[in-house]
This record gives structure tokens, C-alpha cells and sequence, in this order.
């Protein structure tokens, strides 16, 4: 039986908990350090399927600015965050756009959509 | 690699280097009926000593009586008064002082005074630490007395070198930047042709001005009789806001044998700077800044005006004095025929350039015969400067070009139209630096952090390069670049 | 001949939009936001990186997708109208603006009253002292993030990072999505200047390492950017000898620090703070001089926007109220200083009047701490506690006291922070 523990910085409030989550067999048996249950939560989470939101620029045919800003609609999966950024590197939008326009559907099978962050106006 | 200049070009005088010394005396010789080249490594001109230095006309009175450089700053003195107007130079006429703490002190200042009086300075007086003080309120209260110098000042190097350029250039003369001289051909004793990066140019009189490098350029014609010894000077530059704690204008202590001390001093454009200290080098590209130097610079200046604003303090830069082996300038006729030396420039190289001009030109006017150009055009194009102008000619200039209305540079009030102007006026700005010594756009306090992105795009548009093509200063000084893995 | 405007707003950022908005909920009729840039949102526009928003719009927004909400609140607003591509040279105390842009030319604008939200600029290498060459490859991380999120170039492909606030971890991220290698981030502090979040996922999610105490000693190349010396720093920041290492690298980007930008205050005359760099403000942003007000940036460096936004709201709303006329008079000024472990503290002043209102006070603690208690004294006597699991410099400290303790305050106040 491997048991592991890890050391995280929670960042769900300005608190900063030092926490220490303790995996068994490839699962999270206990988290410690934290001072409220969002970071037993954030701790678990974190080890077993860590997340983040994805902001990166596509470039803009015809619209007011060179690049657009764009942001993944929801949490991707942390491990695939580099991949999608590439990805998006191959995208180019035509102005106009609005702010949630799709950008690029479903980006590489994941299920999230990666949408405009603002308005691009045509020139 | 043969350049865009690969057909063979054809001069009666090349001028190798660009800085203050070269660039004025391009502009002297081209009053003659002379073709003139002047060639410079750098991307731009000035981008060696003339772009980092104290930025003083001296009065004249620290170098030996008879010496080149006590000759040459006298008289370089008096035609930077003539020619102030003609060129629209940037020059104040602060007059200076040298303070003195001890009675030792104080000898060495009659000693300085009389020098001075033998080598032709006019108006020096020695005054009281109260009457100095009376001056220059923010001033040790410890300084016992000064020697007071009327016809010293303050001017914008880079300004003088690129006005010197402008006239030249309107006048027939060419500028090669990013030209590098690679050798001399020298045939029976005399010089033949200059080699460079972008091709030969043949040549009847070839001047060397080439800064630090000098001693080498006449080796390459095979006149190793001097070599040149950089020796760099740290400085730091101050926000306008510190000049109401510091001084208005030039403080030195009393100089040693190799230097004229680390002063406190006022610029041009309403900042002041403290150094220069001095090392010896070997190294005739070393412009690193060091902490040791800046805490020596700090504490030499702090003796002079004690409250020195660190805060304020908006950049540091060192720049190299071109020292030569013989103690004063090198000028005039080489053993090479052919070869004028305008070596070993270093203070008071600045004060001296037009003097040192008209020496070198009379030398070959004297051997050519050539005579005077009958349609020499005086001074340059005119420069707007819109921060100067008054709210109905500032009204004016938009209409006329609506880049005027669009401020780039808002730490100093620059606009596009200036930058425009800046990069398309005769030897105008290529590199971003180029643009801001001539425009001052990214000179203020956030130092280029919001206009160098702007400046970037314009340098970009103007010059017809891309972005990853500006430069911003030397050679190689690549600025950005294109986005990896970017698909086409 | 000067038009009359009720407000002239100059800068057109999130704290110049969000006062515009609050005075047009607060009745002004005639309003102009002057703004610098190709486009309203200030900086915002080039922080295309998510966190904004959650406390004013209560909504995790992007920068530009803040700036467009900020911008869409007034957009339709008749009463408001927006310059773009305009400087604003100077503001005279008598409400007279300057300021040009390439198709009206020269301007000048006469306002009742005008609210300052010029935001804040970055200090640069020349601020900090950075001994060796000056070639290029040296940046300010926003003069860098502007290249890369808004034109489209990057500053170059090995990077170091001087300064460990959030700009500065912001652009680590930022580099390494861009497919550049971030060889270090260095922080002169013996302490991170940015948010525990950003730490985690700028720098620990791409394996960036960042060396506190550490600062850069040397930069080498002559040309371009060929690597620097970093050295421990001792207790007062100074490097210690012996420590030096060399990282290669062909960039550096500098995130130490913000200063607002207030040049045209100086000219115009307004009391400078000699902490915060900015107006000495009351309660309702007004500065020194009457019917001059500031907000966001220019005021104190903020860390959220979204307390740019309530401050500007707050200016918004009394330069609206001053220009119509209807500003109560206030029959005290007390004075707000900052007390033990308190490095700044806006407002600096209350002009209190008959009518009582919530004021709102910022703070920054000089010293990160653990379980503190902010107490606001006044007279001698407690007005307000709150105790505090964790203060840092880094994150502004927001404390209102109710209108019922305003009403009784005669005397000047302090805020001072003490362990618990």
C-alpha cells in the first residue's frame, strides 16, 4: 500500500493554509492545515483532478486590434491547459466579434468551448 | 558581405566615426566643393562617447597652456557662441564652478585662474563660499570658496552631433550607418581607399574619428604611434523634480591628475546628473554601470550638495573617454599621406569639436585648393518642438499635420509628429534610442515603459521594416520578436 | 471659445468609466471621459488573464471583459461622452482642461468640476539601480505584456523575472503559454509580493522557480540580453558578497513596483501624499482643491479592480453632486493616519457634515501577519475592531465604519494593526 503526502498552498481565500494531503493507493485519504472545509475540498481536488481556466490571445482578420483576447468557458483540465494554448496559437477570428462569441468549439475533445473576452470591432 | 554600397564609391574625403568630432567636422568640410562621406559601425551617430558624457562647454582653463586641448577648447568655446544660433543648438550658458574646501583648495583655484588667463579664458573670478552659495543655495556650507567661469555651459550632445550631420548632409555630404571599417589601403604612402562592411570607397583624405577605436583605424594604415586607452565614467541621471534640492548648474570639485572630479551638474532639459568617476580599461566596450561606481559617484557628489534626492534617481549609464598615450588630442597630418588624425578626443573633446573641425579642414583645403561651395545652405531644417509652442501655434501645427495632435511620449509631451519628423528629416532616427535623443519620446520618467511600444510601431511604418526589425540601439540590439508556432 | 461640461474626466480606465457612470446615476447631465489610448479600459485592455470582477460585478471576469462591462454601462449614455486617442496636457484650478488629439486639435474644455484617473505607471531599471550593460531585452513586465497580448510579438525566449507582484507572475504564465522558457522569478523582499494563488498557478503549475532575498547584480551583453547575475540579499536588501550565480537568459522583465501617475496634479498644485504618491484625498475623493476629485490608481496603488471601481463610483457621485449644487458643507475635518502597522490609509481625511455616511477606509499593513486586530481610534477611544487572519502588504485592506460612528466622530483617527 504507497502512501504519499503532499504539500499545497491553498488559494481559496488570502489565508494561504499550508495544507498536507495524504494520498493512498492513488486517493486522497486526509487533508490537514486547513482552517475551513473550501480547503479540505480545494486539497482533494487539486491532487486528484486539478483544474484552471485558460486566457491566451487568437489573432483577429480585419478588426480594430491585432490580437483578441479569449478565455476557456469554463475550468480545463490542468494537464491540458499547454495544449489547448497551442492549439488556439493556430486559430485566427475575422472581426467583428462579440464577448462570447466561440472562438473554437469543444477546444482538442474536452468539452469547453473557448470564447472572445470582449468585442472586436470591424475596420 | 557586400552591402547595398558594393559598387564602387568614389570620395575625396572619408570621415571614419560618427560622434561629435566627426560629425562637425563633415559639416565644416562641407562648405567646400568637396565629396564627403562619413561612415559610423553604429545604427546611428553619436553612439559612442558623444551619447554619454558630462555634456559641458568648458571655459578652458584645465589643460596646459599650449596644449592642443587648451588651444581647441578656447576657441571651440567661442564658436559654439556663434554657432548656437545657426544651428539651433540646445545650449545654456550656466557658467561653472570648481570648489574649493581647504586652503589647499583654494591654491589650486588661483593656480586654475591663472592657467586659465594664459590660455585665453575670459571673466574668471574667484569667489566667496557666500557668494557661491548666493548662487547655487543647495551647496556644502563647507566650501570655502570657487573659481567662477562666466563662458561655461551646458548643451545636448547628441543635438550638437546630429545638427553638425543635418548641415552636412544638406549639403551634399552622405552618412553611412551600419557601416563598419574593416581597412585601409594604403599605395606609395598614401591613403588609397577605405574598406568597409558595405564595400570600398576610395578615398583622397581619410580623417580618423574614431573614438576609442582610433589608435586602431591608424594601425590599419599602418600608424601605430598612439593607442587610445578607454576610461569609463558612471553616471546617474536625475528627474527634473531634483533640480530645486541640487544645483542649475555645473559644480566641480577640484580636479586630480585624471580627471576633472566627480561633479554635480544641470542638463539641457531641466534634469542633473552626478559623475563621472574613472577606471582605466582595456575593454573598449565595457559601459557596464557597477555598484561600486555608483556608491562612489553617490558620495563624490554628496560632499558637493549634500542633499542629493536618491528617489529621484531615473537612470544610470557610463560612458567611455577616449584617452590617448600621448596625454593631449592627436591632430593633424599622420606620417601616412592622406591620414588625419582626429584622435584621443576625450574632455575637452566636446567644447573643441568645431575648433578641431576647422583645423582639419584647413589642413586639406590647404592641399586641395577646393573652394567654397557657392550654394552652401546654413544651419538645418527646422524642428518643431510642440511642447514649446504656445496654444495657438500648437492649434496651428495640428492642422497642418494631424500626427502633432496624437502625444506618443506623455512623460515629456511627444508627439508622433515629432517622432515622424524625427526618422525622416536628413541622418534621421533608424533605432528606438535614435528616436529618443532626438525627440526625447521615452527620456521622462517611466522611460519609454508606455510610449516604446508606440515608437516601435512608428520606427516599423516609417522605415518600412517589420516590428522584430527595430533595433534599439546597436548593432544587434533586436528589440521583439514574431510569436512561436503561430500557423501562416 | 470652451464648452461648459458638468464633469471632464481625464483617463479613460476602469476608475474613469466607473466615475462616469456613478455621476450619471447621481445626476450630471454633461460629461467627458478624455482618454489617452486607441480605446477606453486603460490597462485592463492588455491583462487578458482572469480574476477580475468578483467582488463589484460578482463575476469572474477577464481585463478586457471587465473593461467592456465598464465601458457598456455608459456606452448608451447620453450624457456621457468618451475621447478617445487624447492627452490631456494640463488642468487649470479653475477647471479649464488642455488637451489635444489629432482630429479636434487643440481643446479647451471648461468643466464644474473634474475628476483625476490617470492610473499609475511602472518603475523602471533607472528606479532600482541595476548595476551592468544597458542593452536591450529589458522591460517593464506591462511595457512587455502590452507587446505580447495587444500587438503580437514576444520580448524574447529565455526570461527572467525581477519583482515577484502579480504583473510580474501574471507575465511568467503569460511567457510560458507563449511557448518561452521562464528561467527564474527573483524577489528582493524575503516575501512573495503577489497573491498565494498566483504563486500556485503562474509559477508552481510551469515549474518556475522563485528565489526570495535574491536580486539581480549584473546584466550581461552588450547588444541584446546575454544573462545576469543574481546575489542573496541580506536583511537590508543589500546583496551579499560571495553569493553571486549567473542565470542565461536573453530577457529580463522588471515588475518592481507602481507609482501613480500624477504629473498633471503636481502642475496643477494638488497636495501630494508622500506615501501613497498620490492626492491627499476625504471621504468623497475630493483632493485639496475644490471640485477636484481622483480615484483608483492615481490616488493608491490598488491591487483589485475592483476597488478602483467603488472609489470611482464614489468620486463620480460627489463631483456630480458638487457640480449640481447639492453637496452638504462640512462642519469637521478630522485627519485619518495610518498607526502602528499600517504603511497607508485612504482617505487621509474626513470632512464630516450633518448628514451622516458610511466611510470607507484602504489600507495597506506594513508587515505580512497572522491574526491581527485592526483597530480605528479616535479621541482615545475605540471606534471600530476587527480582528484578521492574515494581512499583507500586498492585499488592500477595506474597513467601513457605519454612518451611526461617523456621526458622532469629532476627533482625528487612527488605524493602526496589532497582533492579536
Amino acid at each position: 500500500m504507497a502512501t504519499e503526502k503532499k504539500m499545497l498552498n491553498c488559494i481559496m481565500c488570502p489565508m494561504g493554509c499550508e495544507l498536507t494531503v495524504t494520498i493512498e493507493d492513488g486517493a486522497v485519504t486526509e487533508v490537514t492545515g486547513n482552517t475551513c472545509p473550501r480547503g479540505a475540498k480545494y486539497g482533494h481536488d487539486e491532487i486528484m483532478s486539478p483544474t484552471r481556466m485558460l486566457t491566451t490571445t487568437v489573432k483577429v482578420e480585419g478588426g480594430q486590434l491585432a490580437l483578441l483576447p479569449v478565455v476557456s468557458k469554463s475550468v480545463l483540465p490542468k494537464g491540458k491547459i499547454l495544449d489547448c494554448a497551442k492549439e488556439l496559437k493556430k486559430v485566427t477570428v475575422k472581426a467583428p466579434v462579440k464577448a462570447g462569441d466561440v472562438v473554437a468549439a469543444d477546444i482538442l475533445g474536452l468539452g469547453i468551448d473557448i470564447v472572445a473576452s470582449r468585442d472586436m470591432a470591424a475596420v | 558581405m557586400k552591402g547595398i554600397y558594393s559598387m564602387e564609391r568614389q570620395a575625396d574625403v572619408v570621415v571614419i566615426g560618427g560622434g561629435i568630432t566627426g560629425t562637425a567636422i563633415l559639416s565644416e568640410l562641407a562648405r567646400y566643393n568637396l565629396r564627403c562621406v562619413l561612415v559610423e559601425k553604429e545604427p546611428d551617430i553619436a553612439a559612442g562617447t558623444t551619447k554619454a558624457n558630462s555634456a559641458i562647454l568648458h571655459a578652458g582653463f584645465d589643460a596646459p597652456t599650449g596644449s592642443f586641448k587648451a588651444k581647441m577648447n578656447v576657441k571651440g568655446n567661442a564658436l559654439y557662441h556663434e554657432l548656437e544660433k545657426e544651428l539651433n543648438l540646445d545650449i545654456k550658458w550656466t557658467g561653472s564652478f570648481v570648489v574649493a574646501f581647504d586652503d589647499d583648495g583654494v591654491e589650486t583655484l588661483k593656480e586654475l585662474k591663472t592657467r586659465g588667463e594664459a590660455n585665453g579664458v575670459p571673466g574668471l573670478e574667484i569667489w566667496d563660499g557666500a557668494k557661491v552659495r548666493e548662487k547655487e543655495p543647495n551647496l556644502s556650507k563647507d566650501i570655502k570658496a570657487a573659481l567662477w567661469a562666466p563662458t561655461a555651459g551646458i548643451c545636448w550632445p547628441f543635438g550638437a552631433a546630429q545638427a553638425f550631420a543635418e548641415n552636412a548632409v544638406i549639403n551634399g555630404a552622405e552618412v553611412l550607418r551600419d557601416c563598419e571599417v574593416t581597412g585601409i589601403t594604403v599605395k606609395d604612402g598614401r591613403v588609397e581607399a577605405v574598406e568597409t562592411s558595405e564595400g570600398p570607397i576610395k578615398a583622397k583624405y581619410v580623417v580618423n574619428a574614431a573614438g576609442v577605436y582610433a589608435d586602431k583605424i591608424s594601425a590599419m594604415a599602418g600608424d601605430n604611434s598612439f593607442t587610445v586607452k578607454p576610461r569609463k565614467g558612471e553616471y546617474v541621471l536625475f528627474d527634473k523634480t531634483a533640480q530645486k534640492s541640487m544645483v542649475s548648474g555645473i559644480v566641480f570639485p577640484v580636479p586630480t591628475k585624471t580627471s576633472k572630479g566627480i561633479l554635480v551638474c544641470a542638463t539641457t532639459h531641466g534634469n542633473v546628473f552626478i559623475g563621472p568617476n574613472a577606471q582605466e580599461l582595456d575593454d573598449k566596450e565595457d559601459l557596464s554601470v557597477t555598484s561600486a561606481g555608483m556608491d562612489e559617484i553617490f558620495a563624490g557628489a554628496r560632499k558637493l550638495c549634500p542633499e542629493i534626492p536618491g528617489g529621484a534617481a531615473i537612470t544610470e549609464f557610463a560612458g567611455l573617454r577616449a584617452a590617448s598615450s600621448t596625454g593631449d588630442f592627436v591632430l593633424g597630418k599622420s606620417k601616412v599621406e592622406g591620414l588625419l588624425q582626429a584622435a584621443g578626443i576625450q574632455s575637452p573633446g566636446l567644447t573643441s569639436a568645431p575648433a578641431i573641425a576647422q583645423y582639419i579642414a584647413e589642413i586639406i583645403v590647404g592641399e586641395t585648393g577646393a573652394e567654397k561651395r557657392g550654394d552652401y545652405k546654413k544651419g538645418r531644417p527646422e524642428e518643431p518642438v510642440f511642447r514649446e509652442l504656445d496654444d495657438e501655434a500648437k492649434a496651428a501645427l495640428i492642422k497642418k499635420d494631424s500626427h502633432y495632435g496624437r502625444i506618443i511620449c506623455r512623460c515629456e509631451t511627444i508627439t508622433e509628429g515629432e517622432i515622424v519628423d524625427a526618422i525622416n528629416r536628413p541622418c534621421g532616427a533608424r533605432t528606438v534610442d535614435g528616436v529618443k535623443r532626438r525627440t526625447r519620446a521615452g527620456m521622462g520618467r517611466c522611460q519609454g515603459g508606455f510610449c516604446g511600444p508606440r515608437v516601435i510601431e512608428i520606427l516599423s511604418r516609417e522605415l518600412g521594416i517589420s516590428v522584430p526589425e527595430v533595433r534599439k540601439d546597436g548593432v544587434k540590439s533586436y528589440m521583439y520578436y514574431e510569436k512561436e508556432g503561430a500557423a501562416e | 471659445m470652451s464648452e461648459m461640461y458638468d464633469i471632464i474626466i481625464v483617463g479613460g480606465g476602469p476608475a474613469g468609466l466607473s466615475a462616469a457612470h456613478s455621476a450619471v446615476k447621481n445626476g450630471a447631465k454633461k460629461i467627458i471621459v478624455l482618454e489617452r489610448d486607441r480605446e477606453a479600459g486603460g490597462i485592463l485592455q492588455q491583462c487578458v488573464h482572469n480574476g477580475f470582477g468578483l467582488h463589484h460585478f460578482k463575476e469572474e471576469l477577464t481585463g478586457p471583459g471587465y473593461a467592456q462591462r465598464c465601458y457598456d454601462l455608459i456606452k448608451d449614455c447620453p450624457e456621457v461622452e468618451v475621447l478617445v486617442d487624447t492627452m490631456v496636457l494640463e488642468v487649470h484650478d479653475n477647471k479649464e482642461v488642455i488637451a489635444v488629439n489629432p482630429e479636434r486639435g487643440l481643446m479647451k474644455l471648461q468643466a464644474k468640476t473634474v475628476i483625476l484617473t490617470m492610473g499609475c505607471r511602472e518603475r523602471t531599471r533607472g528606479a532600482i539601480r541595476i548595476p551592468g550593460y544597458r542593452p536591450a531585452g529589458v522591460y517593464t513586465a506591462g511595457a512587455a505584456q502590452r507587446m505580447v497580448n495587444m500587438e503580437g510579438y514576444i520580448p524574447g525566449h529565455k526570461i527572467v523575472i525581477l519583482g515577484s507582484g502579480d504583473i510580474g507572475l501574471i507575465m511568467a504564465r503569460r511567457m510560458s503559454l507563449e511557448g518561452c522558457k521562464v528561467q527564474a522569478v527573483l524577489e528582493i523582499c524575503p516575501f512573495s509580493n503577489g497573491l498565494t494563488r498566483n504563486i500556485v498557478q503562474c509559477l508552481n503549475d510551469y515549474d518556475i522557480p522563485l528565489y526570495l532575498s535574491h536580486t539581480i547584480t549584473g546584466i550581461k551583453g552588450k547588444d541584446r540580453v546575454e544573462g545576469i547575475t543574481v546575489s542573496k540579499v541580506d536583511d537590508k536588501m543589500r546583496p551579499i558578497p560571495g553569493t553571486e550565480f549567473d542565470i542565461e537568459c536573453d530577457t529580463v522583465l522588471l515588475s518592481v513596483g507602481l507609482i501613480p501617475e500624477n504629473e498633471i496634479s503636481r502642475e496643477l498644485g494638488i497636495e501630494l501624499h508622500p506615501r501613497t504618491n498620490g492626492p491627499v484625498v476625504d471621504q468623497h475623493r475630493e483632493t485639496s482643491m475644490t471640485g477636484i476629485f481622483a480615484a483608483g490608481n492615481v490616488v493608491h496603488v490598488h491591487d483589485l479592480v475592483d476597488f478602483v471601481s467603488d472609489e470611482a463610483e464614489i468620486a463620480g457621485k460627489y463631483a456630480a453632486l458638487t457640480a449640481l449644487g447639492k453637496n452638504a458643507a462640512s462642519d469637521r475635518d478630522l485627519a485619518v493616519t495610518p498607526g502602528a502597522g499600517v504603511n497607508t490609509c485612504v482617505p487621509q481625511h474626513l470632512r464630516l457634515s450633518s448628514e451622516s455616511e458610511a466611510v470607507r477606509l484602504f489600507m495597506r499593513a506594513a508587515q505580512p501577519k497572522r491574526k491581527v486586530k485592526l483597530s480605528i481610534m479616535s479621541g482615545g477611544q475605540e471606534v471600530m475592531k476587527k480582528i484578521l487572519p492574515v494581512v499583507k502588504p500586498s492585499e488592500m485592506i477595506s474597513v467601513e465604519i457605519p454612518a451611526e460612528k461617523t456621526a458622532a466622530l469629532s476627533d482625528d483617527i487612527t488605524v493602526s494593526i496589532e497582533e492579536a
